[in-house]
């Protein structure tokens, strides 16, 4: 709020003309003088608007600990992840045998199913790729597990 | 008992680098500050190669990468991204939380009893962070601020330990403060701890054990609340509303040297627009715009600063006043013959635009300085529009001039950009 006053001609007197708000004034203006306001019969849905569907709602539980990784490659195209799809990442999720992961191994990431009976091995989801059997002294850090993946096809 | 954490992130921006980077495990890296002038941030592995915080990039360059070191520009979009999620993960673990930097953060533990807990609470949220960040951070745990900074410095200090450190038995506080500097005391500066070292104060012991009378008559009330806390006693609250900003510093080094005030000028107007975009953003007006130009610190012969503000007869945020009060000063500090390497901008006296007080005698100023100009509604169109990409300058720029930072190492955004996404095979 701002508080205006104004010198009249006689420069001892002070007049007070009251407050103004600062904020926004011109806006409030051009909407009230330009916008038309219909005088029709109001919406019948305006008491029920709800928000539009947010795909981050539905595909994101934590989102400090999402991350997006974008795949390269065919290897797990019959777990529906095809090259160039985007994954969900959470790396809240504690990985367990059968998940779809995201790892890096040796420096690099890959996606791959986790197996962790009998043996801890990385499977692919594509006959044509081999097992990846982890040996000893290997490098292998599970960054976290994949709960989704965008595949787009426009 | 009452107790308090301190989060602090290791080597925050080169530990960011390393999150999606796994191949760089183990291996040296250094971030650069704008326009890769000096080392900003070194890991674990290039602070063991010798690497100083702050050298000029181009001194330890050669024998860096001559020894297998990574370099980065500095990434801010990875780190501001990957520093909120920190925090996010911190905000979910307790009710209080002080965010005191981009890789700090203080935490109430006032839900917890004992110093036990305390401990497994402080691994817990290590864990977590690391887990779900990437992040590796180390906590100091305390009945106080300062001694909560300590903490986490022994942890620091104490390489491969568990990151976390309680600090709370008045015998183990002893210890710890007999073997640290003042300097390394939070709130005691340089200057400070000289001034106490003449009258014999050497460790953070020391200082516990100094006449608080003496400290408040000779020094300051700060010094007394850092004794004060040093002892135990709580003086500093966590604060978690968020302060306003007090002044806002655009500043960069030029690739090439400049003498020419005409070019100084455009370069000048640059930083100016983009200091009245910040301001606005942060919704305040300010009343001074100082400038600061200066040459190059390793050119010993020709040296020269100049600083100098315009002061404003009321609070502005128009970008036009702020060039014009830019240029004022900047046409009174600059001296012909000298190479500027740096320049900046600083907008200062900050106040809320909600309550301005007009100056009774604003006609007259004005009359001296026509310039002054303040239209709301006009800068908020003109940063709508440059919103994205910048489409209008102000004739003072010259958008040919607008050489970007030079970011000649810098890693993908990661987190903050479709097309620079990690892949996976």
């Amino acid at each position: 709020m701002l508080y205006k006053y104004t010198v009249l001609k006689n420069p001892m007197t002070i007049n007070y003309l009251g407050s103004i708000s600062t904020d926004d004034l011109p806006t409030t203006f051009t909407k009230f003088f330009l916008e038309s306001v219909s005088v029709g019969f109001p919406s019948p849905a305006s008491d029920y608007l709800e928000n539009p569907i947010d795909l981050n709602q539905y595909l994101i539980k934590n989102g400090a600990a999402t991350f997006l990784v974008r795949v390269s490659g065919q290897s797990m195209i019959n777990a529906n992840i095809a090259d160039q799809a985007i994954l969900i990442v959470d790396r809240s999720l504690k990985p367990k045998h059968g998940n779809i992961i995201v790892a890096s191994l040796d420096g690099e990431f890959v996606c791959k199913r986790l197996q962790l009976r009998p043996r801890l091995c990385l499977l692919p989801e594509n006959p044509e790729y081999q097992p990846i059997y982890i040996q000893h002294g290997q490098d292998l850090d599970i960054m976290g597990t994949v709960t989704a993946a965008i595949n787009q096809f426009k | 008992m009452k107790l308090l954490a301190l989060v602090d992130c290791d080597n925050f921006y080169a530990s960011c680098e390393r999150v999606f980077r796994p191949d760089l495990k183990n291996i040296p890296i250094v971030v650069l500050s704008n326009n890769d002038g000096c080392v900003i941030a070194r890991s674990k592995e290039a602070k063991a190669m010798g690497v100083k915080m702050g050298v000029p990039w181009f001194k330890v360059q050669q024998s860096y990468l001559a020894n297998g070191g990574q370099v980065f520009s500095s990434n801010f979009a990875l780190y501001g991204d990957l520093s909120t999620r920190v925090m996010r993960v911190l905000e979910g673990m307790v009710e209080n939380i002080e965010i005191y930097s981009i890789d700090e953060a203080f935490l109430d533990l006032q839900h917890i009893q004992n110093i036990k807990n305390a401990y497994e609470f402080g691994i817990h949220c290590r864990n977590i962070i690391h887990q779900w960040v990437g992040i590796p951070v180390r906590i100091g745990i305390a009945p106080t601020k300062t001694l909560a900074k300590i903490a986490s410095h022994v942890a620091k200090k104490r390489n491969g330990g568990a990151g976390v450190i309680c600090l709370h038995e008045q015998t183990q506080i002893l210890n710890v403060l007999k073997n640290l500097p003042i300097d390394e005391v939070w709130g005691i500066g340089r200057n400070l701890s000289r001034h106490l070292n003449k009258i014999k104060i050497y460790s953070a012991c020391d200082l516990m054990n100094m006449d608080i009378q003496l400290a408040r008559k000779k020094f300051s009330v700060a010094l007394e609340r850092t004794i004060r806390e040093l002892r135990g006693e709580k003086c500093l609250e966590i604060q978690n509303r968020i302060e306003p900003k007090k002044q806002i510093i655009v500043s960069r080094s030029f690739r090439t040297r400049v003498e020419d005030v005409k070019i100084l000028e455009t370069l000048v107007s640059n930083f100016a627009v983009r200091a009245g975009e910040k301001l606005r953003q942060e919704g305040q007006k300010c009343l001074q715009v100082s400038v600061l130009i200066a040459t190059s610190p390793f050119n010993k012969n020709l040296q020269y600063r100049g600083f100098d503000s315009f002061r404003f007869s009321y609070p502005i945020n128009d970008t036009r006043s702020i060039l014009m009060g830019a240029r004022q000063a900047l046409y009174k500090i600059f001296k012909q013959g000298y190479p500027y390497a740096k320049a900046g901008i600083l907008l200062s006296h900050f106040s809320n635009p909600s309550m301005i007080q007009k100056s009774f005698f604003d006609g007259m100023h004005e009359s001296k300085y026509m310039h002054i100009k303040q239209d709301n509604h006009l800068m908020r169109c003109v940063d709508e529009m440059n919103k994205e990409q910048t489409q209008i300058y102000y004739a003072s720029q010259r958008p040919n001039q607008l050489s970007p930072i030079q970011k000649k190492m810098i890693s993908p955004k990661y987190t903050t950009n479709w097309w620079e996404l990690p892949t996976a095979n």
